[in-house]
């Protein structure tokens, strides 16, 4: 046996001349930095509506400002990654709960909308009624933006991502979390930056405990996220995040150097993390073994509690099965 | 803007109603399908080629893959049709279902044990439950009054979702054009079931041209009960590993409207063999996803606890 990836080819064939079974997205990177700029926009909002709460006014107008940018960030990245840009505004053609795309589109239309609305009255200082409604809509729109992009992936046939289901919306939303915090923390001197600062380290554990669950649970089909570019990216993520977290949470409070490095370096690791995810679902979908195994499994599974059920039938294609074959070399 | 009909979730997991399928009222025809028996596939690529002619499709490119007969490789956006070639070191008939010769390692020493050649024609299954219909932003993709599943090319906006939603891997993008060709592409492409034909009462261009009925077009419940009574008459004459593909209406994509009978496992015809259509679990993913937004705005709240340093 080849000790290659995805080794659970073993003697019978597993599929048509190597080829994958489903298709690898058509999404350029144009996806990947959405996945970082969308979590950034709605985290930020939030933490912008926690702080004017507060009373925290500075954090609240530079979470604000961060948010309207990222969010409009976001909307050339999506457009340009389409078949067609000028049809963009199909979008919003339908309001469907069935496809996580078109709840997206509501999601970053209310969200843009809003955070660009209350930025722009924040930079005027002018109707403050309105700005807070916009402040409060942009708020409430975050926590659902920084998350549904984790359903975005997992609603398709790439391994990676269906199976991973479970997790990747806590991912992303710890990841934007992470961000909007790390981002604010980047802009404030540290004395006003406290709770930003707690927000960047507490996303960081976060969203570490939540890649680390999805890993166990999943198994075999999550080795896209260890190995090749993807492994890569993963590990530059845990680094950056992991020792610019620790900057942030150990010196981040009296050095402004400190402070501006830990979140810079957090920022990098949240990046590193989205494509990671990201490319770990192309991976996933162009070696066949990912999409074959866990299914003949499933199929074998129920082939043989068929025969159980009825002892006297012929026993399903003895012989044949193979389940497991190949874990050694995983 | 237009709301999904609530009923496509109704549509019950069986029989052959296809989501959304009954939102045509008095105006839904008897579901059609394809059953695709490709024990009798001579491999000629007929359906290739009466597709793209039908269609319109663009080439494919004209590469040479030395992978037996077959040069388009895969369904995608500019094949509709995928005619498949697989050459096995076994005897034609396998009666007691014995695995397959694998190659002694170190060189093949010949067809010792015989040699077959299974040939297939792949084309979109038009699923029941339907992940490309499904998960459509733009409502492009939509479900006909024959139970089919259509891309409306003036509307897709080429975002590409429904690529890796395919559990079969049908659907591709077709490429964004340089600026020497004349129509703008950059639009989703796939099996319409000759959607034109089948409304003026024609049936599609593959099967009309398949010369051995391979391909057979006809209402679902019909292709059913003639392809269980083929499948019977192989294990009566010793094709121990014939079996229906996509006949269930009780698998992971509520059957499929274009279904197979194949001589070996789906995998070795590059099919998956337990397709389950992503959006089954759509609504645990929701859930998921409201559990992870709750989790960012406890965050969010308790890092204001300490105040503001």
């Amino acid at each position: 046996m080849s000790g290659d990836r995805g080794a659970a080819r073993g003697d019978a064939p597993q599929s048509y001349y190597g080829r994958p079974i489903i298709k690898p997205p058509v999404w350029t990177w144009e996806i990947g930095a959405y996945l970082f700029t969308g979590g950034l926009g709605g985290a930020s909002a939030t933490l912008s509506l926690a702080a004017r709460a507060a009373g925290d006014h500075r954090l609240a107008r530079t979470s604000l400002l961060v948010g309207a940018a990222a969010d409009a960030a976001s909307l050339p990245l999506l457009a340009h990654d389409l078949g067609r840009p000028g049809r963009f505004l199909n979008m919003l053609r339908m309001f469907k709960p069935r496809s996580p795309m078109s709840m997206g589109s509501w999601i970053l239309a209310v969200s843009g909308t809003s955070s660009g609305v209350a930025a722009a009255l924040e930079v005027a200082g002018r109707l403050p009624r309105l700005k807070l409604a916009a402040e409060v809509a942009a708020g409430l729109a975050g926590p659902a933006l920084s998350t549904y992009t984790g359903v975005l992936l997992a609603d398709t046939a790439v391994p990676a991502w269906h199976e991973a289901r479970r997790e990747l919306p806590a991912v992303f939303g710890m990841s934007a979390a992470a961000s909007a915090g790390a981002a604010a923390t980047l802009l404030l001197p540290p004395a006003d930056a406290g709770p930003a600062r707690r927000l960047a380290v507490a996303g960081v554990i976060g969203e570490g405990i939540a890649m680390e669950t999805m890993e166990r649970r999943i198994g075999f089909v999550g080795e896209p996220y260890r190995t090749g570019t993807p492994g890569r990216l993963a590990r530059w993520a845990k680094a950056l995040a992991g020792v610019g977290a620790l900057l942030l949470g150990l010196r981040g409070r009296r050095s402004r150097t400190a402070s501006v490095a830990g979140a810079a370096m957090v920022l990098a690791g949240e990046v590193c993390l989205r494509f990671c995810v990201f490319r770990a679902g192309f991976d996933s979908a162009t070696d066949p073994a990912y999409t074959v195994r866990p299914q003949r499994e499933r199929a074998d599974a129920r082939a043989a509690a068929a025969a159980g059920a009825q002892e006297a039938g012929p026993s399903p294609e003895p012989g044949r099965i193979a389940p497991g074959d190949g874990d050694g070399a995983r | 803007m237009t709301t999904e009909r609530a009923d496509a979730l109704a549509a019950p997991h069986g029989g052959n109603c296809a989501d959304g399928w009954r939102t045509y009222g008095d105006d839904a025809q008897e579901r059609v399908g394809f059953f695709t028996d490709t024990s009798i596939c001579i491999g000629c690529k007929a359906c290739e080629v009466a597709c793209k002619e039908w269609n319109d499709v663009p080439d494919d490119g004209f590469a040479f893959t030395g992978q037996s007969y077959d040069n388009t490789g895969a369904l995608g956006a500019n094949t509709w049709r995928h005619v498949a070639f697989i050459e096995q070191d076994r005897p034609v008939r396998v009666p007691d279902a014995t695995p397959p010769a694998p190659h002694p390692p170190g060189g093949d020493t010949g067809a010792a044990d015989g040699f077959r050649w299974l040939m297939s024609s792949d084309v979109c299954k038009h699923c029941t439950h339907a992940a490309c219909l499904d998960v459509c932003p733009t409502g492009s993709l939509f479900r006909t009054e024959y139970g089919t599943v259509v891309v409306q090319e003036d509307i897709c906006n080429g975002c590409g979702y429904c690529v890796p939603a395919c559990p079969f891997g049908v659907l591709d993008r077709r490429e964004r054009p340089n600026a020497s060709v004349v129509k703008p592409d950059g639009r989703v492409h796939k099996c319409t079931l000759c959607y034109d034909r089948l409304k003026v009462g024609e049936e599609p261009a593959c099967a009309r041209a398949c010369p051995t009925d391979s391909i057979q077009f006809g209402e679902l419940d019909e292709l059913r009960r003639r392809a269980d009574r083929r499948l019977e008459k192989l294990r009566a004459e010793g094709w121990a590993d014939a079996h229906l593909y996509g006949r269930d209406p009780h698998d992971g994509v509520g059957g499929f409207g274009a279904f197979f009978l194949l001589l070996d496992r789906p995998e070795v015809y590059g099919l998956p063999p337990d397709p389950v259509v992503a959006t089954r679990h759509l609504g645990e993913m929701w859930r998921w996803a409201a559990a992870a937004a709750g989790a960012v705005v406890a965050l969010v709240a308790a890092v204001f606890a300490g105040g503001r340093r």
